[in-house]
């Protein structure tokens, strides 16, 4: 026999070898999101299209309604259509994250009752899959870029920043509310409705320069509050160029936010994962 | 060398006697009790909760190459045991000190995606119970060898038979290759040929100087298999050592468990106004030397109660129910009139008819044969052990609730040369 490893099982246990054992899990983390992956669009014809379809349409629905019925203007300079598509692709891997993240655990309630990993391997795993989408997305934006021969400019090499920030931001919400899903499943009622909420507080289908045009309303302080207004229009600042707006300052709640939320969800979820079995 | 060393295993949970399901538990309900409590209204007990220990101080110690049985009754705490060895659960006190890799098939197939075909959820499931990517690709051939699916590898599994599903799930497992195997029932499934298969690679697995902990209500297959057997009784590690040893002694308490409630006066016994429960009592017609019951044994069900109506015509109804809470059958008796007194009925429950397996008998006194005057819903429950002539091969759990013994002839009736 090979070398043997000693385990000792007691309460608390766990906890010591817990970023040990997380890095030993790194295999079963790939293929669980591989498994996401290509079990997703088995059984239809466009597969993989989907992830492409769904943003494109939005956008099509978006222009007309805000930009053809609603003549909302965007930023001078700035293709309307391309600020909402560069606007979507960043807010759906916000948006899928975060709703499969406060899944993730439910979803594999069969696993997590019958065998012994990490838990964090799970919404890790939902994290790469939401990535995966996202760049399938990007990919499209700078097809749609090509044709309306506005190519992004040196800002590009910011945007790994603003991914990092939004996958973060997903973490830190879904992480938080996995945990409560598994005891109270209003969660799964609740996650829809914010990110519907989310879409419309969020410049997506317009841009904060219109936010900036009235800095005396009562609600302008409580928008910046919103750790995702940051990551959206540096997102689109980093694609569309210095044309469209961006105010660094907005960073400021999204990177307390994220501090704060995702220590607080680490904390929760670690003390909560153990007993994840005695309530699903 | 001891390759499992327990000591002092606990695990408390906290039953929450309100709210009997947590499954749909909201958030709603658990604000609107906190908020009741704070507003001093809700009793203290109706949210009363209580301890329950799942384990009370098991300490034991495996040695490497050992084959261990664990038996005891349902909720005796194996299933609890095997959770915490596999370190799905923590316990809530004690230690396990484990030397080498652990592989627990609590259930085959765990995890196995309906959508992805057979290649890949033997990679999937191979990964889920630890196996590093290179070892799948080493034992990848064995597996699809093992459960006789190469023809469908590339097929979803919910396209699968439930038997084809059960083997490729075995199959995986079975080439872990792990220092310490847990098994859970898995024999209950597939047939006779694959059952013959797994145990004979249980037996190589101990063999290879490797442990293995085997958790069955089957009897026959743990005496078959493990050297070594500990009895698990409400939480406690009651008896352990040589298989033939406890499982004798498992048998003869068996025997002993309640199978008679009897009430001297009417004042303690349970019923109404109407009529009290006097006694009820299951008798065995023991067909062993062992006093307990099996599949053959026949029994005998009496009841008596207390009629305090004048001139009532009452029958008595029965209801046996599976541990599970299926119906098996509902008898009652011919409706009679009855003056104020003691009245007593029995029902006879053939030998060969009633499969193995835990069951509850429900008692109810009807009125006019229409009107429920009272019911006793647990009012009995007995054991019924398994029992088979010693030369089958075959040791998987008997499917049915009953298992009747019927004419069934089979013979050539015709003969091609």
């Amino acid at each position: 026999m090979a070398q043997t490893e000693e385990v000792v099982i007691g309460a608390g246990q766990t906890a010591k070898n817990y970023w040990r054992d997380l890095w030993k899990s790194r295999e079963l983390l790939w293929i669980l999101s591989r498994r996401d992956l290509s079990v997703r669009y088995k059984q239809t014809i466009i597969g993989a299209g989907w992830a492409v379809v769904r943003p494109f349409a939005t956008t099509v629905v978006m222009v007309f309604a805000f930009s053809v019925v609603a003549k909302l203007k965007g930023d001078t300079g700035v293709p309307y259509p391309l600020m909402v598509l560069s606007g979507i692709t960043i807010w759906s891997l916000f948006a899928n994250t975060f709703t499969q993240i406060s899944n993730s655990i439910l979803i594999n309630s069969n696993l997590v009752s019958k065998v012994y990993f990490p838990r964090l391997i799970m919404p890790i795993s939902s994290m790469i899959v939401g990535l995966v989408d996202f760049l399938v997305a990007l990919t499209l934006y700078f097809i749609v870029c090509i044709w309306y021969q506005y190519l992004p400019g040196p800002n590009l090499i910011y945007l790994p920043l603003f991914l990092v920030l939004a996958l973060l931001a997903s973490l830190a919400f879904g992480l938080f509310f996995s945990v409560v899903n598994v005891r109270f499943r209003d969660i799964a009622q609740l996650v829809p409705f914010l990110v519907q909420i989310g879409f419309y507080a969020c410049p997506i289908a317009y841009s904060s320069s219109q936010v900036e045009m009235s800095r005396q309303v009562w609600w302008y302080n409580l928008y910046y509050l919103n750790p995702m207004v940051g990551i959206i229009d540096g997102f689109k600042w980093c694609l569309l160029g210095n044309a469209s707006f961006f105010k660094v300052e907005s960073l400021y709640s999204t990177v307390g936010f994220i501090s704060v939320v995702l220590s607080v969800a680490i904390y929760y979820f670690r003390r909560q994962e153990n007993s994840f079995v005695d309530y699903i | 060398m001891k390759v499992i060393v327990a000591e002092n295993i606990s695990k408390k949970y906290i039953i929450d006697h309100q709210k009997a399901a947590r499954k749909g538990y909201t958030f709603r309900d658990s604000f609107s009790e906190k908020l009741k409590h704070f507003f001093g209204q809700g009793d203290q007990d109706e949210i009363e909760k209580e301890d329950f220990w799942a384990l009370r101080d098991v300490s034991f110690a495996i040695n490497q190459g050992d084959r261990v049985g664990i038996i005891g009754h349902n909720g005796a705490g194996k299933s609890t045991l095997l959770k915490i060895l596999s370190k799905i659960t923590e316990p809530t006190q004690g230690e396990i000190t484990l030397k080498g890799r652990v592989a627990s098939l609590l259930e085959v197939g765990t995890g196995f995606h309906p959508e992805l075909t057979g290649r890949e959820n033997i990679f999937l499931n191979g990964a889920i119970l630890g196996m590093k990517r290179h070892e799948i690709k080493q034992a990848f051939d064995a597996i699809v060898d093992f459960a006789g699916v190469d023809q469908f590898l590339d097929t979803p599994v919910k396209r699968y038979s439930s038997g084809m599903y059960v083997r490729l799930g075995f199959a995986i497992a079975a080439h872990l290759n792990p220092e310490i195997l847990i098994v859970d029932e898995v024999l209950a499934v597939g047939d006779a040929e694959f059952q013959k298969k797994c145990l004979g690679k249980m037996r190589d697995v101990s063999e290879s100087g490797r442990t293995l902990l085997f958790v069955s209500h089957n009897l026959t297959a743990v005496q078959a298999l493990c050297n070594k057997t500990y009895y698990f009784e409400h939480g406690r590690l009651k008896m352990q050592g040589d298989t033939k040893q406890v499982i004798t002694n498992y048998l003869s308490h068996i025997a002993t468990t309640k199978l008679e409630r009897t009430w001297s006066t009417p004042q303690e016994a349970p019923g109404n106004d109407e009529v009290k429960i006097k006694s009820l009592r299951l008798e065995p017609d023991y067909q062993d030397k062992l006093q307990h019951i099996d599949v053959r044994t026949p029994m005998r069900l009496q009841i008596e109660f207390w009629n305090k109506l004048d001139e009532a015509e009452l029958n008595i109804s029965v209801h046996l129910n599976a541990y599970t809470g299926e119906c098996i059958f509902n008898v009652g008796t011919q409706a009679q009139v009855f003056n104020k007194g003691v009245v007593a009925a029995e029902l006879a429950i053939p030998g060969n008819f009633l499969n193995d397996g835990t069951y509850v008998i429900s008692v109810m006194i009807v009125k006019d044969t229409s009107t429920v005057l009272y019911q006793m819903p647990e009012a009995l429950s007995f054991e019924v052990e398994d029992y088979r002539e010693s030369n089958l091969t075959w040791y998987g759990k008997w499917p049915g609730y009953v298992r009747p013994q019927l004419d069934f002839q089979i013979s050539q009736s015709e003969v091609l040369v």
